[in-house]
């Protein structure tokens, strides 16, 4: 599995980045995290906002910082 | 025995030799690579004091001054201006919802209604910094197209709420207003401009799925005017300034500013119960506080006011829901700007003094540079404003300074309006999306735009 963490590099981003790791730790899943922070293949997904997260090539938030709950619901499935 | 003891001991010597060459060649304890920062800077400031002119008065002046202007802030403008618009900008940002304003931005979107959505977009999108560059490079890539992308990467810096209204409060609300205009007007003209100059290039869209922001709004539009309209009430009935002669409406106005603030605080928390289930009880109870307060303390309404903060923090963080997350993004624009600004207005003072007084740069290389409303004086503050990098909302009072030293009202203007939109740093992000030509086509468009706009400002006020 492949996450990906969409963001330049604001507070949120780096926030969210580290829930998203934390949340395969804990799940004890097999899965890469990802930071994206250029620009222009963070518009290649179509997210106009960041922070956003996408797990395999799936965008699953937008403009937030995820819960834990929201990460670990997504890499579950 | 003698020898021999020569003989062990030049052995001895010989053996331990290439083991001190062989300890020389392994990597010592010492890192230089990471001592030599914090020791630069310790001696830097090391050095700083040892010839620390304290005794020259422009310096202890400078730093008084610095102070001074610190304090004023702190007085005037914390508690009546800052801390109500950060709760204004927290409201938009959580209360608006963004995928309602982004979609005017995408794909199909009609090009008169995306450039005025762009250009004006800004006071609801990018109050947060991290939301301009994502932004603009996915209007331009997979939305509306370069002018719209370029308008709103314009518009979006100069026209938060904040700036605006930290702006109109400390160098005036003519400066204010026409920033705000400005900024709008010129944005769809830079971006138009763009659009025209690189048509050519203009690819057809990728026609992938834009991935928006979820609505998340509990309440009608109407219903979020009336309740930003009483916030912006409250926030302006709060710093009316005393106008110069005692007649007139404005008068009047500054003579009951603070019965008016009560009345939009009261409406405040009639809407906190009506929409935002906040407990009624709580809100009396919150009311009841401030109004005790306030007639203890008739002539220092600043206690009032700031008990009035404190209970709506109280209620909005007891009150589940979205009052909370109203909090948590006020608390961050607070967390983020306040220390920039306060550093900011430190070295405003520090440099330039408060108006009427000198820092360590002298009035008169401001006012020569700057001063007055030529053509060179706006170029001069066009092109420095646009490579020199601003914190949010720092150009305030670094504007303040220039201005109490000399500069004229037009190059301000021009500074304020190339200034926010870009810097240095920022050009090179740009340029990494945009590419070389596009990018100094762009900084060359604005400073020449902020230029104009200078000195039609500069000729009427």
């Amino acid at each position: 599995m492949n996450i990906k963490v969409l963001g330049p590099g604001c507070p949120k981003c780096h926030q969210t980045e580290k829930i998203v790791k934390d949340a395969v730790a804990k799940s004890g899943i097999q899965a890469s995290v990802e930071k994206v922070t250029d620009i222009m293949e963070i518009a290649g997904y179509g997210v106009f906002v960041t922070p956003s997260v996408v797990v395999d090539d799936d965008v699953k938030c937008v403009g937030k910082v995820p819960t834990g709950d929201m990460v670990k619901a997504w890499i579950e499935k | 025995m003698s020898e021999i003891a020569t003989i062990t001991e030049q052995g001895a010597g010989i053996e331990q030799s290439p083991k001190v060459e062989q300890v020389d060649t392994q990597p010592g304890l010492i890192d230089w690579k990471a001592i030599w920062k914090p020791l630069s800077l310790i001696a830097g400031v090391f050095l700083i004091f040892f010839w620390l002119p304290i005794d020259n008065s422009r310096v202890t002046g400078a730093v008084i001054e610095s102070l001074a202007l610190a304090k004023w802030y702190a007085q005037e403008h914390v508690l009546l201006c800052l801390v109500p618009a950060f709760f204004i900008a927290g409201a938009i940002s959580v209360f608006v919802s963004q995928a309602s304003v982004i979609k005017y931005l995408g794909v199909g979107a009609r090009k008169i209604l995306s450039y005025s959505v762009a250009s004006i977009s800004g006071t609801i999108l990018a109050v947060c910094s991290c939301t301009v560059l994502p932004l603009f490079a996915g209007i331009w890539k997979r939305g509306a197209g370069l002018g719209p992308a370029i308008a709103f990467l314009y518009s979006g810096p100069a026209i938060n709420v904040l700036a605006i209204v930290l702006t109109a409060r400390i160098l005036g609300p003519e400066i204010g207003l026409a920033r705000a205009v400005g900024a709008v007007v010129f944005s769809i003209v830079i971006g138009l401009l763009m659009h025209l100059f690189f048509r050519k290039e203009e690819q057809s869209k990728a026609d992938a799925a834009l991935h928006l922001p979820e609505p998340e709004v509990e309440r009608p539009l109407w219903q979020n005017v009336v309740y930003f309209a009483v916030m912006v009430g409250i926030l302006v009935s709060a710093t009316w300034g005393e106008p110069a002669e005692p007649v007139g409406l404005w008068h009047v106005i500054y003579s009951v500013k603070w019965l008016l603030t009560s009345f939009f605080a009261i409406i405040l928390g009639v809407l906190l119960v009506k929409w935002f289930r906040v407990k009624a009880y709580k809100v009396a109870l919150a009311a009841a506080v401030v109004l005790a307060l306030a007639i203890i303390f008739p002539h220092e309404p600043l206690i009032a006011f700031s008990a009035g903060i404190i209970t709506m923090v109280v209620l909005i963080t007891t009150t589940r829901g979205e009052t909370e997350r109203w909090f948590l993004s006020t608390w961050d624009f607070a967390k983020q700007i306040m220390p920039l600004l306060f550093a900011g207005v430190l070295v405003a003072g520090l440099l330039l003094g408060r108006p009427g007084s000198e820092g360590l740069i002298p009035s008169q290389w401001v006012s020569g540079l700057v001063g007055g409303n030529s053509l060179w004086a706006n170029l001069f503050a066009s092109v420095v404003g646009a490579f020199m990098y601003f914190a949010t909302l720092t150009e305030v009072p670094i504007l303040q300074g220039l201005l109490g030293a000399g500069m004229g009202k037009g190059p301000a203007l021009a500074l304020l309006l190339a200034g926010p939109a870009l810097s240095l740093p920022n050009m090179l992000v740009i340029r990494s999306v945009l590419g070389t030509k596009k990018t100094i086509t762009f900084v060359a468009l604005v400073v020449v735009m902020a230029t104009i706009s200078g000195l039609i400002f500069g000729h009427y006020f």
